[in-house]
């Protein structure tokens, strides 16, 4: 038996030669990855694998409430702070605790800023080089590459030939140095990169360029957070209070805080229009003709929605960032979400290495359960602790596979800006519609490895906006006297329901995200996430259809089978996440008993 | 293999002239709290080095201290993996994947055998025959076991090589392990907090390259000119907690006043981190500076010490010196230990220089 058809379409054929990349590099955590290929080169099986469990939900238990967003908040900490965003609004929620105006627009502007800050570091520093051969760039002409970076980014300052000669010398030492650092054993020679020398020499500028600036756009964290990586939040509200010109007001949000705020939501906004969409359209120009890696993308996209105008209004109309879901294929009809309903969002472990002691059961997050069962499948080769080749009939994953109403969905920024097309967003159509005549593509070219990280680019630039919005309401409403950040009614636990349920949501930077928790007698009674990387990463569920990771790689040829350049370009354009997507559930001690997470 | 580069050379070849060198030199000396004495010592290091090869693996983590080390301001992220150390294995931002940074791992091991550092990142879980966390097929505790056994030194970074932090919370379901507990025959730097500050980290790493040593450490492996007072003794806030004015709820006229954060269940008095005075992101600011208290997370199982919420009940709320007197006597029990530590130190730099000779 070795040909298979998914439910969602796909035909898997595992009879080719097997290639195994593990470690997959450049992604948050641990993955594994392995497919068959067949003589021509093209993937006809695809296996993705989640390697780490750290058991945070069960840690969660018993827990105080108000605490549980520091600890989700270490679930991950490249996208830092949205976990725990997400857990204050699951508390909120169950608690029925409403946060003043200015908590919302600066927990927007912290959430927008992850949101930029991610997307230029995932594409600049994890992402680039998948296209970008820095070693070519040695071979590059620095006139031409001004004359290069003049015509794409005309506004963007550093483009002399001195500037990019310099950079040039210093990558050549470099390499000269024999010490070779992060580029060594790099597929420098593989034909699939395609860039011209200025182009390689221009992208790589950039690379340095987007190191000093990241670690500017995370200081609105630190501003209203006191830190970053994982800064505080507040059930209620956020910690920091705002005095514009009383007594003490040095030790609060002042004017000088503003101004500093503000300065980096232009700093974003120019390097976002000046740099990064036009480096995403110089590069995927050039890459035009690899249309391959659109998986799911087309068929069934998921998204929650987030960055409410107002707050506690999570009506989808109020929200900037789309909610919605698409199947089939149809994007003529956007399924309204609901996080509650028992019916919708499930999770399956039939190819995981967790058991609900039943086949084929799928469990609403409020209700998950949650045993491990570390196996290899009978076709599995090596060892339990040498893994040589995978068994995918078997289990084989430490995620699970979330589903929803019994479909595999692709999310992150290419689902939220395809249910925002859909839907008619105004922003996004625009945005979308302008970057394809830009390049002179078809809407059908969205749905692939270049559209995911095109899309993600545009929404860049576009929470940039937001953030500027969300600067100027909240300067707005201080101006009409209002300085609170901070609802305290319910702070105490006496004040609180004797058994409370609540769910909060977000669209972490790579994709829906969703905390469900239970609270009784002032304690955490169950608390579950379904993470972004647990949708795009998911192993078969019960039914067979395979998850997004795995649907994308599938009918896309590889140039050098030994050489993963293809096939980590199209994972790394989700932005896996792996330390999110895998840290579900559950034993006590060195026992691996069972234990219920409910 | 060709001469490997100096830190000065590569340098003056980036159009660095020796006037801004030796600005930078003394930058990193201030950085480093040390007096202009130290300034030419920097620069002759920083002369005659090459740069040092640095393994850096993950376990069970969040990725937080890359993320951490990524902001760095000075010095900047991309001048210390360009022109001071040699980042050769870091499956975090390397190009390879697969085989091939397999392959970039051993060579470096192969090549540099006793020379270079070895930084880890999250920890090992030992449950499930440490299959809680695969790195090539394989346990992650079996590629720490083999990266340590030829590295001059190790640094581990942060809560959870340090400590084991979150995934080690109560009941730490994966057994998920500190770096010292299974390693134990190499000198060991604990750089705690979740993350540590960006500044710290290049601040360890520049120490080293620059005077060629380990650390001064305390007796729980912590360098000593980062880790050794607390955030209360330094804190800006510490004149309203001497007053007796705090906050009393979140957002109260004296949150907006800038009073004490005690009361809100501050962990400043009993947390041994830099916060408060190198403060955080090029120091725009730091936790309590923002308005939330100090969460303790450079600490030992600072998950475990009950809500982050719940008020320190081991100091004094309002006596002042009855306060410092605790305060004394805590320091004493440091410098008590200071003997021990300083044995320890001088273990490791005999462990270190016998590397060096083999």
């Amino acid at each position: 038996m070795s040909v298979l058809n998914t439910p969602n379409g796909y035909t898997m054929d595992n009879s080719g030669k097997r290639v195994v990349v593990d470690p997959v590099t450049r992604i948050e955590g641990h993955m594994r990855c392995e497919v068959n290929v067949d003589e021509n080169n093209m993937i006809t099986n695809a296996v993705s694998t989640g390697t780490m469990w750290r058991g945070l939900e069960v840690i969660l238990k018993g827990r105080d409430p108000r605490d549980a967003w520091a600890f989700t908040e270490r679930i991950c900490g490249v996208c830092t702070g949205t976990h725990a965003l997400t857990s204050v609004r699951a508390v909120e929620d169950a608690l029925g605790i409403q946060i003043p105006d200015n908590a919302n627009s600066i927990r927007n502007m912290m959430q927008l800023a992850l949101q930029i800050h991610d997307h230029i570091v995932h594409f600049y520093h994890l992402h680039a080089l998948d296209w970008v051969n820095p070693v070519n760039a040695l071979r590059a002409d620095p006139k031409a590459t001004s004359e290069l970076q003049q015509k794409v980014g005309p506004s963007h300052p550093l483009s002399s030939p001195g500037y990019f000669r310099d950079v040039q010398n210093r990558l050549k030492k470099f390499v000269e140095s024999g010490q070779l650092g992060l580029f060594k054993n790099g597929y420098w020679d593989n034909p699939a990169y395609l860039l011209p020398p200025e182009a390689d020499l221009m992208a790589t500028t950039h690379y340095l360029e987007a190191l000093d600036l990241q670690k500017e756009i995370v200081k609105v964290h630190t501003i209203f957070g006191g830190k970053n990586p994982h800064p505080n939040w507040l059930v209620g509200g956020v910690p920091c209070p705002i005095n514009i010109d009383g007594v003490g007001s040095v030790g609060a949000i002042n004017m000088e805080r503003l101004n500093l705020v503000s300065s980096i939501i232009d700093k974003c906004q120019e390097f976002n229009e000046n740099v990064y969409i036009p480096d995403v359209i110089a590069i995927g120009g050039f890459y035009k003709n690899w249309l391959y890696g659109g998986g799911l993308s087309s068929q069934a996209c998921l998204a929650y929605g987030d960055i409410p105008e107002n707050p506690n209004d999570f009506s989808p109309e109020q929200l900037h960032l789309p909610r919605g879901a698409i199947i089939n294929g149809n994007l003529n009809e956007v399924h309204d979400v609901d996080p509650r309903d028992p019916e919708q969002v499930q999770e399956f472990v039939d190819h995981s290495w967790y058991t609900y002691g039943e086949p084929g059961k799928g469990l609403h997050p409020w209700d998950g359960v949650t045993e491990p069962q570390y196996e290899l499948g009978p076709n599995a080769k090596g060892t339990r602790t040498n893994i040589i080749e995978l068994d995918e009939a078997a289990k084989y994953s430490w995620i699970k596979a979330p589903r929803w109403k019994g479909h595999a969905m692709e999310v992150g920024p290419l689902a939220r800006y395809v249910v925002g097309y859909a839907k008619g967003h105004e922003d996004i159509k625009n945005q979308v519609d302008g970057l394809l005549r830009k390049m002179d593509l078809p809407l059908s070219a969205v749905f692939s490895t270049l559209g995911r990280t095109a899309a993600r680019a545009l929404e860049s630039e576009y929470c940039s906006r937001l953030q500027r919005h969300f600067f100027d309401k909240m300067m707005t409403n201080i101006k009409n006297g209002d300085e609170s950040t901070a609802n305290v009614e319910k702070w105490d636990p006496s004040s609180w329901p004797k058994e409370a349920k609540g769910v909060g949501m977000t669209e972490a930077p790579r994709g829906a995200l969703g905390h469900w928790v239970k609270i009784k007698d002032g304690r955490i009674e169950n608390y579950q996430c379904v993470v972004p990387t647990t949708w795009n990463g998911s192993p078969r569920d019960t039914q067979g259809n395979i998850g997004a990771f795995e649907a994308s790689l599938m009918n896309t040829k590889v140039e050098r089978p030994e050489e993963p350049v293809e096939i980590l370009r199209t994972l790394h354009s989700f932005d896996p996440c792996l330390a999110c997507s895998t840290h579900v559930m559950s034993p006590d001690g060195e026992e691996l008993t069972t234990v219920k997470v409910r | 293999m060709p001469a490997i580069e100096t830190f000065y050379d590569v340098m003056r070849r980036q159009g660095i002239t020796r006037r801004s060198f030796m600005k930078y030199c003394s930058l990193t000396a201030a950085a480093l709290g040390l007096g202009p004495a130290y300034v030419p010592k920097i620069a002759h290091a920083m002369e005659t080095k090459p740069r040092t090869p640095v393994i850096w693996v993950h376990g069970l983590e969040c990725t937080c201290c890359s993320e951490s080390f990524i902001r760095s301001a000075h010095p900047l992220a991309k001048d210390v993996v360009l022109s001071m150390i040699s980042l050769d294995y870091d499956d975090t931002l390397m190009a390879a994947a697969g085989a091939q940074a397999e392959a970039a791992l051993q060579d470096t091991i192969d090549k540099y055998k006793g020379n270079y550092i070895l930084a880890v990142e999250g920890n090992p879980p030992l449950n499930e025959d440490g299959m809680y966390c695969i790195v090539g097929g394989k346990p992650f505790v079996d590629q720490l076991r083999h990266a340590a056994e030829h590295a001059k030194a190790i640094i581990s970074w942060g809560a959870c090589a340090s400590y084991g932090c979150v995934q080690a919370a109560a009941p730490n379901p994966t057994r998920a392990t500190p770096v010292h507990k299974v390693i134990t025959d190499k000198p060991i730097i604990k750089v705690p907090g979740c993350p540590p500050i960006a500044e710290v980290m290049t601040g360890v790493i520049t120490y080293m390259l620059t005077f060629d040593r380990m650390p001064e450490l305390d007796r729980q492996g912590r360098p000593q000119m980062f880790y050794s007072q607390r955030i209360h003794d330094k804190c800006y806030r510490r004149p309203h907690f001497d007053a007796g004015q705090f906050v009393e709820t979140w957002d109260d006229e004296n949150a907006r006043k800038g009073y004490c954060l005690y009361k809100m269940g501050c962990k400043g008095p009993t947390t041994y981190n830099a916060c408060s005075t190198v403060r955080w992101n090029d120091g725009v600011s730091f936790p309590i500076q923002s308005g939330h208290g100090c969460i303790g997370c450079s600490e030992d199982g600072f998950w475990d010490q009950g809500s982050f919420y719940d008020r320190l009940t081991n100091i004094k709320q309002f006596g002042i010196e009855a306060n410092a007197d605790v305060v004394g006597g805590t320091t004493a029990a440091v410098v008590g230990g200071a003997v021990a530590v300083h044995a320890a130190v001088s273990a490791l730099k005999r462990a270190q220089k016998k590397n060096e000779e083999a």
